[in-house]
């Protein structure tokens, strides 16, 4: 197992990818804490299978675009297990329209979450790591924030903020042991994605030269590579998961 | 005051690898000790776990001098 005793946080835990990168790290051997904004039940089934594993698992419930709510789950995680490895910034939402019909609201919304949420829980983290003289940031952009979607203005110019943000914080940080990447999932099956229209999916689907539709465990498979000792010497990268679609 | 000089002290020489003569109160964490910024960051963070209290950025912002943090130290204790 490549995560032997380790210790993960990830975001957006309780579905999608962040459901199945949370699994596979615990699948590797880490302790997991999952969290959650709503979706209380859901991120249960998760913390409950990582236990059937014989792994344990915390919930933590909490806010990411607000740091009191981000430094209480901090507190919370290093509380039960005493240190924090691998901080996985996942969780994200989508308010989709076009930039001319698109509400103020929608693109603070979005931004807060998405962008600033990365920057509250890489903040509240690095505290803990710095001490640990080691630890590995994972954040989950999109092949958007890299290509450019229209209908997407709030999201991809928060995806692409997390790219910067991620170049910025591994140069910041890569003297105190600490590696900063980024993932770009491309098309992946998910709640978010199912609110696309069949239309939508085909016209993506010609652009994937590998074509498919990628899955959660194809994105939960690479954040696994850069959690673990294999992926030691990068840091402050990208890498695309999409079949393709943007080289 | 002489004992909490002596804990900074201590601090600083683990974590800057300074020499015990060189950290006066008038010594400046960056122009005479050789840290970085975030050598200062990390300073601020083990005093915090050192005297139990909370810095916060903006006072953190303003401890420039072996000094500044122990009168810091000092005024809230």
């Amino acid at each position: 197992m490549k995560l032997e005793g380790k210790v993960a946080l990830v975001t957006g835990a309780s579905r999608g990818i962040g459901r199945e990168i949370a699994l596979e790290l615990a699948r590797e051997g880490a302790n997991v804490a999952v969290n959650y904004a709503g979706s209380e039940a859901k991120a249960s089934e998760v913390a409950e299978e990582i236990r059937a594993m014989g792994r344990e698992a915390i919930l933590v419930q909490a806010d990411v675009s607000q740091s009191v709510s981000v430094d209480a789950m901090i507190k919370q995680t290093t509380e039960a297990f005493g240190r924090i490895d691998i901080l996985v910034n996942n969780a994200g939402i989508t308010k989709d329209n076009l930039l001319m019909r698109m509400k103020e609201a929608d693109w603070d919304d979005v931004i807060n979450i998405n962008l600033k949420g990365v920057f509250l829980c890489t903040k509240a983290v690095t505290r803990q790591m710095m001490k640990q003289r080691s630890g590995r940031i994972i954040n989950i952009s999109s092949i958007v924030g890299v290509s450019g979607n229209a209908g997407q203005a709030n999201y991809v110019a928060a995806k692409s903020g997390v790219i910067g943000l991620t170049k910025t914080t591994a140069k910041e940080l890569a003297t105190r042991g600490i590696t900063v990447n980024a993932v770009a999932p491309g098309f992946i099956t998910t709640d978010m994605t199912d609110k696309l229209t069949e239309e939508q999916k085909s016209e993506m689907l010609k652009q994937i030269p590998l074509a498919r539709l990628g899955e959660p465990t194809d994105i939960a498979k690479t954040v696994l590579f850069l959690a673990s000792e294999d992926s030691r010497y990068m840091t402050g990268q990208t890498l695309h998961i999409d079949g393709g679609m943007v080289m | 005051m002489a004992e909490v000089l002596e804990r900074v002290t201590k601090i600083i020489v683990d974590r800057l690898g300074v020499d015990e003569a060189q950290v006066s109160l008038e010594a400046s964490f960056k122009d005479d000790l050789g840290a970085d910024s975030l050598d200062v960051v990390e300073l601020v963070m083990e005093l915090e776990d050192e005297f139990n209290m909370e810095i916060s950025d903006d006072d953190a912002e303003k401890i420039a001098t072996v000094g500044d943090a122990v009168n810091y130290i000092n005024g809230k204790m």
